[in-house]
Order: C-alpha cells, then structure tokens, then sequence
C-alpha cells in the first residue's frame, strides 16, 4: 500500500488528477456556499434587453443561461449530479460485476458457464443504444439513470475479474484452505476477493470516467436527469439551439465534463500501473 | 481453420439468437400499448382489437416470440408502427450514410493514431510522448457531443470550411468523421504505442539495427508489421461500435444514418425499428469481432485460430 502510494506520488499526471477530482469533489459539496447565486432563479437582470442569455462577464461569471440563471452556479450543483451518479451507478457495477465475475470464476460448471454466456451476450448488444432506449422507455429520475448505466457497465468489470479469479482459484493456497473444509463463502470472500482488490479498484476509477461520460451523453439527448436538476450534460442539451450566438453555454460545461472525465482517467490509469506487479522495480 | 470458423459462427448464432431475446422482451418493458399507437386515439375498442390480433399481439408470449423469430429468418424485421415502411426498407435506405461515416471516421482514427502512436513509443519518455499521452486521455475522456460541438463551432461558423450540416458533398463528412477519429485516435494511438514498445525490445530489432538500417526503416518496415496487429483488432471492433454508437454524432450533425433513425425511433417509441436496428448492429458488433480475429493470421502467420 505504502508502495503504491510512492509509486503515485512520483507521477504527475497522477497527482494533477487526484487534485482535480479534490478540487471537484469539494467544489460539489459545498456547492451551497460557493454558488454565488441561487442555481435555479430566473434573474430579472440575467437577460439582455433582447432576451439573449448574458456572455460571461459582471456579476454573472460565466455567463448565464437562456432563462437567465447564473451559468457558474449551475455547473457547481451539476458536478454533484455528476459524481453522484458516477459513484452510484459505478459503484452499482462493480459490485455486480466483481460477484458475477468471481462467482462464474470460482464456481465454474453450468453456473459460471452460464453466467460468462451471458456476458458474451451483453458484449455484442450495442450497449449505448440499449442505455438510451431503457433511459427514453423509463422516465429518468437520478436513480432511474444511474441504474440504467450500472446495467451495462458491468460486463467489462465481471470478464476481468472471472478472468484473475480462474487463476488464482487453480492456486495452492486455495486448494490447501478447500482441504482444510473452508467453505466457499470463507474462501472467495476470505482467501480470493482480497487479491482482487487492485484490480477491482483500477477499474471502480476508470469506471467512474466512463459512467461521467454516459450520463453526460443520456442528459445531452434530454434522456438523462431531469431539469430543474442542474446536469452538465442537460446545459448543453437545453441550449444547444443557441450555441452559434452563447457558446459558452456549451463551452464551460463541456470542459467540466471532459476535466472529471479526464480526472478519474488519469488516476485510474497511474493507478493500474502502480499496482501492476510486473511493473515493480522498473 | 474451419472447424475454427465453424464453432465461431454457431457460437456468434447463439448470441444473436440471445440478443433477439432481449430485444423482444425491451417491448414488453414499454408502458405504451402500441395497438393504441397504431390505431390512433379516436379508434373504436373493436378496431383496437381487430389491429391487436393482426400482429398477433393476443397471443401467448412464446408464441409472440416465435413468430418474430420465423420472420427474421427471412428477412423480414416488420413495420415501422408510425411510417408504416418496413423497417428492413428503412435500415437499408440509410446503411449507406452509415457505412460511410464509419469509413471516414476510421480513416481519421488510423491518420491520427498510428503515428502518434508510433512517434510515442520511440521516443518514450519524452515530452513528445508525454504530450501524445495527454492528448489520447482528452480525446477518450471528451464526449463526442462536445468535440462536434467545438468543430462546429470554429470550422463551420468562425472559419466557414465545412458545412453546418447535413449529408451529400465530401465536406459533410469531414466534421463528423472527424469527431468520431479524434477518440478512437486517441485508443488507437495508446494500443499503437503500447504494441510498438512491446516489439521494438525483441532481438530482431536489434539485429536489423545492427546491420545498420536507419531507425525509421526499423521501426515503419521490421517494427510496424507486428506491432499493429492489436491495432486491426479494433478497427474490427469499431465496425460493430460505429453501427449503433454513432447516435450522438449523427444527431449533432444531422447526419442520416441508422444512429438517426434509432434516435428518432426511440423518441417515437417505435419498437420494430428500435429492435431492427439493435439486431442489425448486434450482427454488425459479431461480425467485426470474427473479423478483428480472422486477420490476425493473415498478418502474423504465426498465430494460428484454433
């Protein structure tokens, strides 16, 4: 642990992310005391005379949107949305994939068979067409969407982790704790998940990149959560007609969205190369 | 080889035949009775009947099943419940604009990839490297709305070298190809960079080196060959993603292809085309994946498919 950690500190893409996804995730929280405004308020002076939305300037930061709410404060409560989703929903899939994957590992036979066929199956459906036609059928609460994105992120994760799970189920050590009587709760639980748990954390990273962008697309098809709450993808979406004369309303929520993305990215992959033994020493 | 292709398409058939399960049972998840859909609000209880038993839609479910399936076989994926085409019609009228975005975007993802990935890789460690890193992480972590966004922005309306929008002249698609390529650039050129690190530590390469070949032949001519096998593996891989995947770019820039189509569709919750198309790109993700396999042999007469 104390070597991973050395190991990412020494990286500076590593540390940049690990501060952007601070600096975001503080940013959210006290989102309240930050926003300078009230995030959903039309304000009267939000509007030019004409009834175009404001270009970013005084008071309003970064603009303001199309009703004449403040853009800043709206991107503040929108990150919350974001890591909420991409920690639910993420964390949903994991979860699911990691016990299908070390189940169908462990167990093998007709169950792991039939579990890994299933994967197979979920890997050829188109898996954003399946989110959006799920997310369109369901209307969209924050819920509704983070478990649409749970139920097709989670085959990737349950390949790899069926994957070390094979190999380390052939290894001695399990077989000596399966010889002692151990059951087998005792032993993926005890003796297999344990060793799992980079692998598992590399991907609950990248994961939450993945899981930022597809809620950010479902938002921006007007699929994803619903208005009034803020989402950086539904800003785009709601002023996507206007974008040639306010691009900024398309331009500051794209950024937001791509530096989290970019964020978890960063980590996730500084992190799998910290962990990877192979890697040690060179 | 055969017996090889043989167990691959009886097992890409089991998958299909999954799939066509899922899709069927999405209909049964759509709150909206698609009877009244078709019939209209003002219809009379009877005439909703009438329809409900022309699409045999009162019968058992596994029997509902087996006729959708029966249909497929011959082609027939029904019909649109709001153009009243059939929908195998409307898919085919749009594959073209869809198969040529793909084109184009895959012709983007090589121009960009392969040599950033290959300049990465032989210069490792360096700020050029550094910088192509930088790059493949904005290109994957950037959603594609946003990147065609920003190309509309300053090549169609700040510049004014490529249309807004729409379909028909080579600069059409340009843009959308090009926010396509911009993120699978940026896989391509990570896999292209982690290849040719991988084989430029073989001994073969030293040896070519020592016989004094100069360092671009090395790497273009001994290097490249082996090192872009995993690179043709997603190219494979992009042909299924491109057939449904590319719903955001084509509704960005009203490009008319099957990713519109399913878009619209699914706004309408017109089921037979959602279901045709997510048959049509399942075939299209299975097909690439055998593809993506096939050639491996063909580059590298090692690896043999077993």
């Amino acid at each position: 642990m104390a070597y991973t950690w050395r190991r990412l500190s020494k990286d500076p893409l590593a540390l940049v992310g690990m501060a952007t996804i601070a600096a975001i995730s503080i940013a959210a929280l006290s989102a309240p005391l930050i926003a300078p405004f009230d995030p959903r308020e039309q304000f009267f002076d939000g509007l030019t005379l004409e009834g175009a939305p404001l270009p970013p300037g005084e008071p309003f930061f970064l603009g303001t949107d199309l009703l004449g709410r403040d853009l800043f404060s709206r991107l503040l409560y929108g990150a919350r949305t974001s890591l909420v989703i991409g920690v639910v929903a993420n964390g949903a899939a994991v979860t699911v994939g990691t016990l299908l994957g070390i189940i169908a590992g462990y167990v093998q036979g007709w169950v792991g068979a039939a579990i890994m066929r299933f994967t197979d199956l979920m890997m050829a459906f188109p898996a954003l067409l399946l989110a959006i036609a799920l997310a369109a059928i369901f209307t969209p609460s924050l819920w509704i969407v983070a478990m649409v994105i749970a139920l097709v992120n989670w085959v990737q994760i349950a390949r790899v982790i069926y994957t070390e799970t094979t190999a380390l189920a052939a290894r001695e050590y399990i077989e000596a704790a399966r010889a002692l009587g151990a059951a087998w709760p005792r032993i993926l639980f005890l003796h297999i998940l344990p060793h799992l748990v980079p692998t598992i954390l590399v991907w609950a990273t990248l994961g939450i990149a993945t899981t930022v962008l597809l809620e950010a697309t479902l938002s921006f098809l007007g699929i994803g959560v619903q208005p009034p709450t803020p989402s950086w993808g539904g800003i785009i979406f709601e002023s996507q007609s206007y974008f040639l004369t306010a691009p900024w309303l398309v331009f500051f929520p794209g950024i937001a969205i791509m530096v989290m993305a970019l964020a978890f990215n960063l980590v996730g992959d500084a992190l799998r190369d910290a962990l990877d033994p192979t890697q040690r020493g060179r | 080889m055969l017996r090889y292709l043989a167990r691959r398409l009886a097992a890409s058939a089991l998958i299909l035949i999954g799939v066509s399960v899922i899709t069927f049972g999405l209909t049964f998840l759509i709150p909206a009775d698609p009877v009244r859909m078709i019939a209209g609000r003002s219809a009379s209880p009877q005439a909703v009947e009438n329809i409900r038993h022309q699409l045999g839609l009162d019968k058992p479910i596994p029997v509902q099943y087996l006729n959708y399936v029966t249909k497929l076989a011959q082609g027939d994926l029904g019909r649109s419940y709001v153009q009243k085409t059939e929908v195998s019609r409307l898919i085919e009228a749009r594959l073209p604009a869809t198969l040529l975005l793909m084109a184009g975007a895959i012709f983007f993802e090589i121009l960009i990839g392969l040599p950033a990935g290959i300049l990465a890789a032989t210069r490792r460690g360096r700020l050029l490297d550094r910088g192509v890193m930088i790059f493949s992480f904005a290109g994957v972590s950037t959603p594609q709305f946003v990147v065609g966004l920003l190309l509309l922005y300053v090549f169609a309306n700040l510049l004014g070298w490529f249309p807004l929008s729409g379909f028909g002249t080579l600069g059409h698609l340009v843009l959308p190809a090009l926010t396509l390529g911009l993120a699978g650039g940026g896989w391509y050129s990570r896999m292209m960079r982690s290849s040719m690190i991988e084989v430029l530590r073989h001994d073969y390469i030293r040896t070519a080196r020592a016989k004094g070949l100069s360092g671009p032949k090395v790497v273009l001519v001994h290097g490249l060959r082996n090192a872009i096998l995993p690179v043709i593996a997603m190219i494979g891989l992009d042909i299924g993603i491109f057939m449904s995947g590319a719903v955001v770019v084509e509704s960005v820039f009203g490009w008319p292809g099957i990713g519109q189509l399913a878009w619209l569709a699914i706004q309408r919750i017109d089921i037979p085309i959602i279901m045709g198309v997510t048959l049509v790109a399942a075939v299209a993700i299975v097909i690439g994946n055998l593809l993506a396999d096939l050639t491996a042999p063909l580059i590298d007469p090692r690896i043999r498919l077993r």
